[in-house]
């Protein structure tokens, strides 16, 4: 029993960084634009949340940078995409590349700088993302461990989640950004500013995609930091969206579930022999099995974003 | 144009000209002062001002930790103990190694530098090194960790880190409360190095204390720090209290650390990372090999012999045993096993050895070769529980 407990509560710490990931890839797809580069903003916001940390030792501070080298890579996709109308494909692909490599640039630096060659986080910094502890709710047996047990970041990805889905669904913006990435020209004859919702949606998703990074940089090395953190997890955040059919409530559910399968290998008991090779395999796997059943339902609401990754050019309505 | 052609065409005949010259001075000389070599022909002589040094690295070592890092010291430590120019290394860096295209070409770029050595320093540039090897005969290649020996201008270099392994097994095993004991391991029992690793720290660890047993999870990447914590947490969650491993990362230390728990990191001392909770960590001296290497290359004697450098060569060591978290007598145990290691009296992989099955693997009085040890180990001891 206590094997399970710990197993659902590794899950949910490993799904949270895909959430983050998916959540903002979500939010640029639905404005009708596909961006690879999410590997590469959570790499960029992975450093600008370590080093402001680093050097401020403030957590709000060090979220707040994240969230906004994320944005500021999202702004160069979006330019290339919305204002020069660039493929979003290429482009998204070499932002990874590019969001990548200068992540690495500034850390290598920051590791020359700093003493025994080790960034390491200032304990109060830490401990202000340990593990939260609710008098009573933390204490419920079973419950209180699988619910009210995380570091603040957690709760901060499912509230996002929450957030994003009651804006998609019932507010007019999200319906505004629900119409633009179905049909830009219909919404741009609707009164709709298209230019202004992409710009929008696409910025907030790749700050949200930053902060993935630095959940990733500021919880996994546990206040040192760790070279390449990120390692292809953006890449896995693109597939969950596809997983997620496009839905940010899906989404707290998919990102768990490949977070138990990243974590069921280590949770097997003692006997149970399978190759590595399976483990690795799971996720996308059962990614191609979703894609499958959704392609066979094709209900409507499952369907991607019709208008994803088409150049939008006001004068050929 | 035409005046720029010839001027080009002539200064590079006259290139050709010079090399042709000091090739066969070179091989005059080589010939010389080998002729007594029974074994493999020794490589020609390269004057120290001449020479030139390629490094493949597979990540950067501007990372500050981690296997290239170690390996890039050693570089270094070779250059300064050599007096070699910073523009005699001549370096390329993350290099792929399951990228057979990419490693190529950057041998391709050393060659063009004019190096008359290369050293690759990782596990897969093997068959691309060993097909240069043929196609360049005047140049060394040297193969770190691999099994490709020519007889003529290819060796491989690799060491007994086993032994360093089974010294942190001593720590681990006199520390553990729970004799319970965590080994995140980046490959599978089919992975030679790691799982001679593993059985070196479980030996350790059972001649201090027989009791306790050593849980190995497998991420299978050789890093992957994500997986890394991951692996390290579950292990304990499920009791361990000493968190072992072999990959690149110095987060499963960082995890037991969160954790209050212990352990032994791998490639650098990781009590910098985890000061509270790192014991000690097997580390290698590269610096050893490559100064031995170069220094042969400029006397004229480098052969194509294999190089399996050990605890008394001082290729494989520990990293300070961390005082304030080791339980009390470590430092003397570990004193002790080095001195028979070192002195020969006590192999790690003597018999008798039963799997973890309860089988015979090696007998009473028998001991295992380096080539079982390094090819051909693909089973855990007594004592290693494994999933």
């Amino acid at each position: 029993m206590d094997l399970i407990i710990n197993f659902l509560v590794a899950a949910i710490v490993s799904g949270t960084p895909l959430l983050f990931g998916t959540l903002g890839e979500i939010l640029t797809e639905k404005a009708g634009h596909l961006n690879l580069g999410v590997e590469g903003m959570m790499a960029i916001g992975a450093i600008a949340g370590f080093y402001t940390g680093y050097k401020t030792n403030s957590v709000l501070l060090a979220l707040l940078m994240s969230f906004a080298a994320g944005m500021l890579c999202a702004l160069i996709y979006a330019f290339l995409t919305i204002t020069l109308k660039a493929t979003h494909n290429v482009t998204g692909l070499t932002l990874t590349i590019f969001g990548s490599g200068l992540s690495s640039f500034i850390a290598f630096s920051m590791i020359q700088n700093a003493e025994n060659g080790v960034p390491v986080l200032d304990r109060s910094f830490t401990s202000s993302l340990a593990n939260i502890h609710i008098p009573f709710l933390s204490d419920i047996p079973v419950l209180g461990k699988l619910l009210f047990q995380y570091n603040p970041l957690v709760y901060l990805g499912v509230v996002i989640a929450i957030v994003m889905a009651v804006y998609i669904k019932r507010t007019r913006a999200g319906l505004n950004l629900t119409a633009v990435g179905e049909n830009p020209g219909a919404a741009d004859a609707a009164g709709i500013n298209v230019t202004l919702v992409k710009y929008v949606h696409v910025l907030i998703g790749g700050g949200i995609c930053g902060l993935g990074g630095a959940y990733m940089a500021l919880t996994i090395g546990n206040g040192s930091w760790v070279n390449n953190v990120v390692n292809g997890y953006g890449w896995i955040a693109v597939a969950l969206v596809i997983f997620a059919s496009w839905n940010p409530a899906k989404a707290i559910g998919g990102a768990f579930v490949f977070g138990a399968f990243s974590v069921i290998r280590y949770y097997m008991p003692t006997g149970v022999n399978l190759p590595t090779a399976f483990y690795n395999m799971l996720p996308f796997l059962v990614t191609a099995i979703v894609l499958v059943i959704s392609s066979v339902r094709k209900k409507k609401k499952h369907v991607e974003p019709a208008a994803i990754g088409a150049i939008y050019f006001r004068e050929e309505r | 144009m035409k005046k720029w052609s010839k001027i080009l065409a002539l200064t590079l005949s006259a290139a050709m000209l010079v090399c042709s010259f000091a090739a066969c001075s070179n091989t005059g000389s080589g010939t010389d002062e080998t002729g007594g070599d029974a074994q493999a022909q020794a490589m020609p002589a390269v004057a120290k001002a001449d020479l030139k040094i390629g490094v493949i690295h597979i990540t950067d070592p501007a990372e500050g930790s981690g296997f290239t890092y170690a390996q890039d010291e050693g570089i270094k430590e070779m250059q300064k103990n050599l007096g070699l120019e910073d523009s005699q290394i001549i370096r390329k860096i993350n290099i792929t190694d399951t990228d057979a295209a990419a490693t190529r070409t950057a041998i391709e770029e050393c060659l063009e530098e004019g190096c008359q050595v290369i050293f690759g320093t990782s596990y897969n540039y093997k068959d691309v090194m060993a097909e240069m090897a043929e196609e360049y005969p005047d140049v060394i290649f040297s193969h770190c960790s691999g099994n490709i020996n020519n007889g003529k201008n290819m060796n491989n270099y690799f060491g007994a880190i086993y032994q360093a392994r089974y010294l942190t097994g001593i720590a681990a095993g006199m520390k553990t409360e729970s004799n319970k004991i965590g080994f995140v391991a980046a490959m599978d029992v089919n992975n030679s190095e790691v799982t001679g690793g593993i059985n070196a720290f479980t030996l350790g660890v059972k001649s201090v204390n027989p009791d306790a047993q050593v849980y190995v999870r497998v991420t299978g990447q050789w890093y992957d720090p994500n997986a890394e914590r991951q692996a390290a947490q579950a292990l304990l969650d499920q009791g361990c209290d000493v968190i072992a491993q072999h990959c690149d990362s110095s987060v499963p230390q960082e995890t037991a650390q969160a954790a209050g728990k212990w352990g032994c990191g791998y490639n650098s001392d990781m009590s910098i990372q985890a000061p509270n909770g790192h014991l000690t960590a097997p580390i290698w001296h590269w610096g050893v090999y490559y100064t031995k290497a170069v220094q042969q290359i400029i006397d004229g004697t480098w052969t194509a012999t294999n190089y399996f450098g050990t605890l008394a060569d001082g290729l494989v060591d520990i990293s300070p045993l961390n005082t304030a978290v080791a339980a009390p007598g470590t430092q003397e145990k570990i004193d002790e096993a080095r001195a028979q290691i070192e002195a020969g009296t006590l192999k790690v992989f003597a018999g008798p050895l039963y799997d973890n099955a309860g089988n015979l693997k090696v007998a009473e009085g028998q001991e295992m070769t380096v080539e079982e040890i390094t090819q051909n180990f693909t089973w855990y001891v007594d004592g290693v529980v494994a999933n």
